[in-house]
This record gives structure tokens, C-alpha cells and sequence, in this order.
């Protein structure tokens, strides 16, 4: 069943006027956008746009320079320890401990998670994430997907309503990549999870977000639904947008008319 | 209380235990990690048993004053292996790019340190007791012969040992790996002062105040007291202690706000130089 936040009008995750600056640096310019309960959102924007660093905001590890952020009605990151035990996230700027089995680090994040029949809720992230014949194998050991499924199954571990993942398939083949897909999808439709999913993947962001935050700068230069997009933008695909942002066409053709 | 609950609630020795548990895996799965943790203590206690070996061969009051080196020597390893115990757990984390990943858990800064402490004992009961053994069979240096004075002396320099290493822990939290040296080199800086080898009166005056400003002082103090003097300095335990829960105090509270520098900062997401 759902999580009540996921039947709840409130947003899951609230930001209004969110800045960021890093010595003198702006990685954030006052960004402002809600993520409703149940909802799957991408954030899209090219190296250096700033959505690490606003991933990094809502799970409470940076703290903003000015504005707000509230996560299942939360600030953050001063209420942060009201909320953390309901989310989580993966990214490529942690690892999971390298010496450790993949039991090991599970067994270790479900303990500081309070994750109640430990060794079943890592059996079944294994048999759904095909991680079972690694599961005595030390992290370190083991491939870039294989890694990246652990990762995965962590951030699973305690049934997050939201969910935050940072280039979830990077590193992964097509095919697995394609597979993590439709296991985050399931995971979003049985679990009423709310998602943040930062990627350079088109394909991925048609696949599975319903609404797209495109950054540049810092700033939000877009937020729509995909087919709102291609349709504004006059494209086929995200990837077409995606460039005419990053390229700034878009300000190149407004500002000719 | 179920699982949502007990992760809510602001201290949970679940968390505590998850910790301890990731530093066990570790050692456990590293023979080199485990023999590090003997290696030195055992060359150390050769090498000053030998040189109290040398000294009791003449008679008189440098026989008696040659077995405050060994002991003091056992003393201060367990100052420094207890603070390279706590430090060197919390620096796992970072060569192991998992202190984001610890950061965004329920895991409270107070779990954190706990299991650090945790970590800390058990480091040092590994490397230190078949070394207090190899000083009672080799050196006839019995630490557990101490009675209560070794357990007023032990608790004084582990309390010693974790207020450096939480506010090492902080600086590492803060300014990353480029302040890893801090882990093998602050606790060398009270070494001198510490008195460690020496009486507090060899030291000129103006910095006899300053030794005294140190709880490890009143430790190597006491301990020559009792091997020469036969006498326990209770009062000397006492204001060790009384040092120690301000300093504590202080490093714990130098951690928190070194913390909160640097989620301003931006560092805790990769923790690197």
C-alpha cells in the first residue's frame, strides 16, 4: 500500500527561492519548484548547472545560502532528523564501503536505517536487483553496474517515500540499464514513492518522468511535461530540447524575432 | 516499536551497533589493518624495555626511576593508539567515499562518535593487552599490577585520546583529506608538554603552566609517583579528570559546529581534498 504522503496533497518535497553559492561561486540562483507525492521528476541540465548541488540541498548534506527547503514537511537540513529515516538516495559522488560483501554494507545501512526482518528485505533487494550470486562477494570486486545495483538496493533498503537518484544508470550496460528502469518504475507505482532523478539520459527521462526541471546556470530554464516540451520547442525527442537549451537556441531565436 | 519509530527516536544503539559492525567487518576481512594495529606497540615496548633493562643495572634512584620509562611508555601508547583508533575509523570513511552516504542516514553526529569510541577501545584492547603481557613476562613491568591506579590512569588518557580524535574528526569533516596528517601528528604535540618521559619541574617555569593545562601531565605524574614515591595521587586523577570533561566538552562541540561548516560548505557530499 502507499505511504500516506503519496494520498496527501502537500508536496513531498517544497523549495521556493533556493540559493546556493560557494565562495563568491552561484551553483544555485534561486530556484522554486514542489514535487508531488507519487510524482517522478527529472532534472536535467549539463555539467556544472547545479543539480548535485540541489539534490545535495534536499537530502539535507548541504546547507542552503538563502531560501527553503521542506522534504515530507520538513525543513531542511535543521528537521532533517524527522525525514531521513523516509528517504534516501544514490549517486556517483559516494561509494558503498569497498571491502565489505554486498551483505555486509546491506546488513550494515539497514541497521543504521532501523530496518525491521534484515536479512529478508536483503533478500528480496537481491533477487529483484539479480544481485544474488554477489551477495558474499566485497564490493569492491565487483563491476561498475554490479556496483551501481548495489547502490541501488541500498537506497531501496528502507522503502523511501522519497527517493533521490543522482545518474542512477550511468555506468550501466543499455540492457541493465533498461532492466534498473522498470524496477524503479515498479518500485515508484507499488510504493506511491515521490522520485528526483538527475540524468544525462533522454531515453531514461522519456521513459519514466512525467515532468521535466531543465537547469542552466543555476536558474530553472524550463519545467514542464515532456510532450509540453517537444511541443514548445517544436522537437522529436528530450535530447533535441535538451541541446536547444544547453546551446542557448532557444534565447538565440527569441531574441532574432 | 517498529521500524519507522525506532529511527525517529534521537538515540538509537541500533545505529550505534550498525557502525561498530561496518569498522569489525573491516578490521576482519584486513590482516595488515590487524597486524598495524600490534606492530608498533610491540617494537615500542622492545626497545624502551630494553633501555629500562639497561638503566636497573645501576643502583639506587635511577633503578627505580628506569621503570616509570616503560610505564609511561605503555601510557602513552594508550593515549596516542587510543586517538589513532577513533581517528583512523573515521578516515575509513572518507578513503572509502561512504561519509555521504552515512550523512544522508538517520545516523545521529553522538551515534557517530560513540561508535568511534567503540572502535577505539577495541582497537586498542587488540593492539595494546598482548603487549601489557610482553612488558610483564619480558621486562617484569606488570600494568595490571597497578590495581586501581592503571584504571585512573587508563580512563583519563582514553578520555585524552577521543577529545583529539573528535576534534580531529571535525577538521577532517571540514577541510577534508588535505588535513589527514592531523590523525597521525596532533597527539605528538602534547607529547613534550605531556611530561611523558620526564618530571614536570625539568620544564622552565612559564611552561609548567602549561604542562599543568594538560590532563595527560597529572596521568605521567601520578604514575611516577607511585613507582618511586609508592604513593597514588588521587588529587592528581581528580583535576585530570576535571580537564578532561572540558576538553571533551569543548572537542565535542568544536566536532558540531565544524559539521554545520561544512554542509555550508558544500564538503560532506565527497569528502576529498
Amino acid at each position: 500500500m502507499p505511504p500516506a504522503s503519496a494520498l496527501s496533497s502537500t508536496p513531498a518535497v517544497s523549495i521556493d527561492r533556493l540559493v546556493k553559492v560557494y565562495k563568491g561561486l552561484t551553483a544555485v540562483a534561486g530556484i522554486s519548484f514542489q514535487l508531488q507525492p507519487g510524482s517522478i521528476t527529472a532534472l536535467l541540465g549539463g555539467n556544472g548547472a547545479g543539480k548535485t548541488t540541489t539534490i545535495a540541498m534536499i537530502v539535507g548534506l548541504t546547507a542552503p545560502t538563502s531560501g527553503t527547503v521542506s522534504v515530507l514537511g520538513a525543513r531542511m537540513p535543521g528537521q532533517r532528523y524527522q525525514v531521513l529515516h523516509r528517504m534516501n538516495f544514490e549517486s556517483p559522488y559516494v561509494d558503498m564501503p569497498m571491502r565489505l560483501t554486498v551483505r555486509q554494507n546491506l546488513t550494515v545501512f539497514a541497521g543504521l536505517y532501523g530496518v525491521e526482518d534484515t536479512q529478508e528485505r536483503i533478500r528480496t533487494l537481491a533477487e529483484e536487483l539479480d544481485l544474488v550470486e554477489f551477495l558474499d562477494r566485497p564490493t569492491g570486486k565487483l563491476s561498475a553496474g554490479q556496483k551501481t545495483r548495489v547502490s541501488l538496493a541500498k537506497a531501496l533498503l528502507n522503502r523511501p517515500e522519497v527517493l533521490l537518484l543522482d545518474e542512477p544508470t550511468a555506468s550501466l550496460d543499455p540492457d541493465t540499464a533498461d532492466w534498473v528502469r522498470g524496477r524503479l518504475e515498479r518500485y515508484r507505482s507499488e510504493q506511491g514513492a515521490t522520485v528526483l532523478l538527475a540524468s544525462h539520459n533522454m531515453n531514461e527521462v522519456e521513459r519514466l518522468c512525467e515532468r521535466v526541471i531543465i537547469l542552466k546556470k543555476g536558474r530553472i530554464e524550463d519545467d514542464d511535461l515532456p510532450q509540453h516540451l517537444l511541443a514548445r520547442y517544436g522537437r522529436h525527442t528530450l535530447e533535441e530540447v535538451f541541446l536547444d537549451v544547453a546551446r542557448g537556441r532557444r534565447e538565440t531565436e527569441e531574441a532574432a524575432q | 516499536m517498529n521500524a519507522r519509530t525506532q529511527a525517529q527516536v534521537s538515540f538509537s544503539p541500533r545505529r550505534v551497533g550498525a557502525l561498530v559492525l561496518r569498522y569489525w567487518y573491516l578490521l576482519r576481512s584486513s590482516w595488515p589493518r590487524l597486524l598495524e594495529l600490534i606492530y608498533w606497540p610491540t617494537v615500542q615496548v622492545l626497545t624502551w624495555g630494553l633501555i629500562q633493562t639497561y638503566i636497573g643495572q645501576h643502583s639506587g634512584f635511577f633503578a627505580r626511576a628506569g621503570a616509570t620509562l616503560i610505564g609511561a611508555m605503555l601510557l602513552w601508547e594508550i593515549l596516542f593508539r587510543g586517538q589513532l583508533g577513533f581517528s583512523i575509523s573515521f578516515l575509513e570513511e572518507m578513503w572509502a567515499r561512504n561519509l555521504g552516504n552515512l550523512m544522508i542516514s538517520p545516523l545521529r553526529p553522538a551515534e557517530f562518535v560513540i561508535a568511534l569510541m567503540t572502535m577505539s577501545l577495541i582497537r586498542l584492547t587488540i593492539g595494546m593487552v598482548p603487549v601489557f603481557f610482553m612488558a610483564m613476562f619480558f621486562f617484569g613491568f606488570n600494568v595490571y599490577g597497578l590495581g586501581f591506579a592503571f584504571v585512573a590512569f587508563f580512563i583519563n588518557l582514553i578520555l585524552t585520546s577521543w577529545a583529539i580524535g573528535i576534534l580531529v574528526s571535525g577538521l577532517l569533516l571540514r577541510h577534508g583529506l588535505g588535513a589527514e596528517s592531523l590523525a597521525w601528528t596532533l597527539a605528538f604535540l602534547i607529547l613534550p608538554l605531556s611530561c611523558v618521559y620526564y618530571p614536570v619541574t625539568i620544564l622552565p617555569e612559564w611552561l609548567q603552566v602549561v604542562a599543568w593545562m594538560l590532563p595527560p601531565t597529572y596521568v605521567f605524574e601520578g604514575l611516577r609517583a607511585l613507582i618511586i614515591d609508592q604513593v597514588f595521587r588521587g588529587d592528581l586523577m581528580l583535576r585530570a579528570l576535571a580537564l578532561n570533561v572540558l576538553y571533551f566538552g569543548a572537542a565535542a562541540w568544536a566536532f558540531l559546529r565544524l559539521l554545520e561548516s561544512a554542509r555550508h560548505q558544500g564538503t560532506l557530499m565527497q569528502g576529498g581534498e
